[in-house]
């Protein structure tokens, strides 16, 4: 084939793919900002005639969306901080810390990520109903607090820290809290930002469990209002995709600002087959 | 402190974490699939009757479970062949010497991959809406008849199939292009010296070299498409006819719903163990074919 030929070819479908894989992105956007009723014409507009972000005032004033917004920030954030603390502490000790059962313990962990997450849903739902925790915060977060993954990804990183100076720390007499603390901590920090990025976009993005534990309205998350706003046939399509755009543009632009941190994160957990 | 009892105390929190919210419901689950524990059981626990096998027994006379398995085997049987060929043609394109703008073009392929799926799908539902979606509208421009994409249920499935390709493809392209950027150069440039096409050099360099990782993404994504849930709650409702019903979906409805939670355990262990199946007849896969 000829090389001109050939490079029009592949750049042709490069640009053709990401314009497929963008569009409806774009299009969700141009329409969250048509007035009411505008974007049920045909032909099907692509650009709003009369901008306006009517749509996005109706929803924060009417329909609950600074609470859902609330809502997904502080349990996502909740998420991903709990996750981190339980997952660095446990995946550093897989890693360095030497003691009876380590490795036979570690395959039993990975073990359960065979088991999918939908098994557990229906006792954990009965456990918190009898304790009380359905329709709350914690009742969403606390599963979260540690994830298999998650140890797998520190675990992972912090075997190639040197243990000469771990050995050396320990001489002088530092404690173990301590070592970790100022030591392993600051080593750990690449390791750190991935596995914060991913928990949060997967915390803000999760929608079965949050859809069982959270039955009132107040507790709503971001896509659980979207849903429920979306299955009641009464929101016209502007005011759906403006809610829409709310709820995937923060994770969107996050990812965007740590992509590198992202990419790496989801290459080291693809090795792990 | 000696690193052992060091060790313990780092690791209290997770275990602690994962053992309670974890491991006891998956436990749990098992007992609760032998109980008929439903809505009189909830309002008053000495309802409770054990019943052994009676759930497994009941699901597999029932159509309706029968249909979710098989609508839900159909997602996986077209879903993941066509979200792999998307994913390595994609990172076949971006490997490509030839290409272009190589870091706006995998942001933008990836970009789909981090979105919300709920989202995504509302979006999806006006894009192939009947009357105003755009999708009738292209097709509409080369002669093809308006499609009721999702209110036909012929089509209501592939429909929900072309959302995950496109919303799923950017994950196992990343991986993929890492494994083809792992590939030494050389071996491209022995192959071409001896004259071989460039469908020569990806059938035999590669598509052997990329094996492993092809498996293993093949894996990961057929466990991924087995819990199909968000797509039809929010495209489909389940319908038309019960014709986007997945096993999850059905899960849902017997379980929170008409709080029949006996059954709805049976069935989310029934799915586990059809996952579980697939992923070791997967894993055998390439011993039988001598790769």
């Amino acid at each position: 084939m000829m090389p001109r030929l050939a490079r029009a070819l592949v750049n042709g479908l490069l640009l053709g793919g990401a314009l497929v894989a963008l569009f409806p992105l774009a299009w969700m956007l141009a329409v969250s900002c048509m007035p009411p009723g505008t974007a049920n014409t045909l032909p099907p507009p692509l650009w709003p005639a009369h901008p306006t972000l009517d749509n996005y005032r109706q929803l924060f004033a009417h329909a609950g969306m600074w609470r859902y917004l609330g809502n997904s920030f502080l349990i996502s954030g909740a998420i991903t901080l709990l996750s981190l603390t339980c997952n660095l502490l446990a995946g550093y000790a897989f890693a360095k810390l030497r003691f009876a059962g380590r490795e036979r313990l570690f395959r039993s962990l990975l073990g359960l990520l065979v088991v999918p997450a939908q098994v557990a849903m229906l006792p954990l739902f009965l456990l918190f109903k009898y304790t009380g925790l359905v329709d709350s915060y914690a009742g969403v977060v606390l599963p979260g607090a540690a994830t298999v993954l998650g140890i797998f990804l520190v675990r992972q990183y912090a075997q190639g820290l040197p243990d000469a100076l771990l050995e050396a720390a320990r001489i002088d007499g530092a404690s173990e809290l301590r070592i970790f603390t100022t030591i392993v901590l600051p080593l750990l920090r690449p390791v750190i930002a991935t596995l914060a990025i991913l928990t949060f976009l997967a915390a803000w993005n999760d929608f079965m469990w949050p859809l069982i534990e959270l039955t009132g309205q107040d507790h709503y998350t971001l896509p659980l209002g979207l849903a429920a706003m979306a299955r009641e046939h009464t929101a016209g399509t502007e005011s759906l995709m403006a809610g829409s755009v709310l709820t995937v543009l923060p994770v969107l632009l996050l990812f965007l600002s740590m992509q590198k941190y992202y990419l790496e994160g989801l290459l080291l957990g693809g090795v792990k087959g | 402190m000696k690193p052992a009892r060091a060790a313990w105390l780092f690791l209290a929190p997770a275990l602690l974490v994962l053992g309670v919210f974890f491991l006891l419901p998956v436990l749990g689950a098992l007992g609760l699939s032998f109980t008929d524990y439903d809505l009189y059981a909830l309002a008053d626990l000495h309802r409770l009757r054990f019943v052994a096998l009676g759930n497994y027994w009941a699901l597999l006379h029932r159509p309706a479970f029968w249909a979710a398995l098989g609508h839900t085997f159909y997602f996986v049987a077209v879903g993941v062949p066509l979200s792999l060929a998307a994913s390595l043609g994609a990172a076949l394109l971006l490997a490509s010497p030839l290409a272009r703008c190589r870091a706006f073009f995998r942001t933008a392929l990836f970009a789909p991959v981090v979105t919300t799926a709920v989202a995504m799908a509302v979006v999806w539902r006006y894009l192939f809406n009947t009357q105003y979606g755009w999708a009738n509208h292209v097709l509409g421009a080369i002669g093809i008849h308006p499609v009721d994409w999702l209110g036909d249920p012929h089509w209501a499935m592939p429909t929900i199939i072309l959302f995950a390709v496109w919303k799923n493809f950017g994950y196992n392209m990343i991986i993929l292009l890492a494994g083809l950027q792992a590939i030494p150069r050389e071996l491209y440039e022995a192959a071409r010296l001896d004259g071989a096409s460039a469908w020569r050099q990806f059938r035999h360099i590669s598509l052997p070299l990329l094996g492993p990782t092809l498996l293993m993404v093949t894996i990961l994504t057929v466990s991924g498409y087995f819990q199909l849930f968000a797509e039809p709650y929010v495209m489909t409702e389940g319908g038309p006819l019960e014709s986007t019903t997945s096993v999850l979906y059905l899960m849902y409805e017997d379980g929170f719903k008409w709080w029949n939670l006996g059954t709805a355990a049976a069935e989310a262990f029934l799915l586990f163990l059809v996952m579980f199946a697939a992923t070791l007849a997967l894993l055998r896969w390439p011993r039988r074919s001598g790769a």
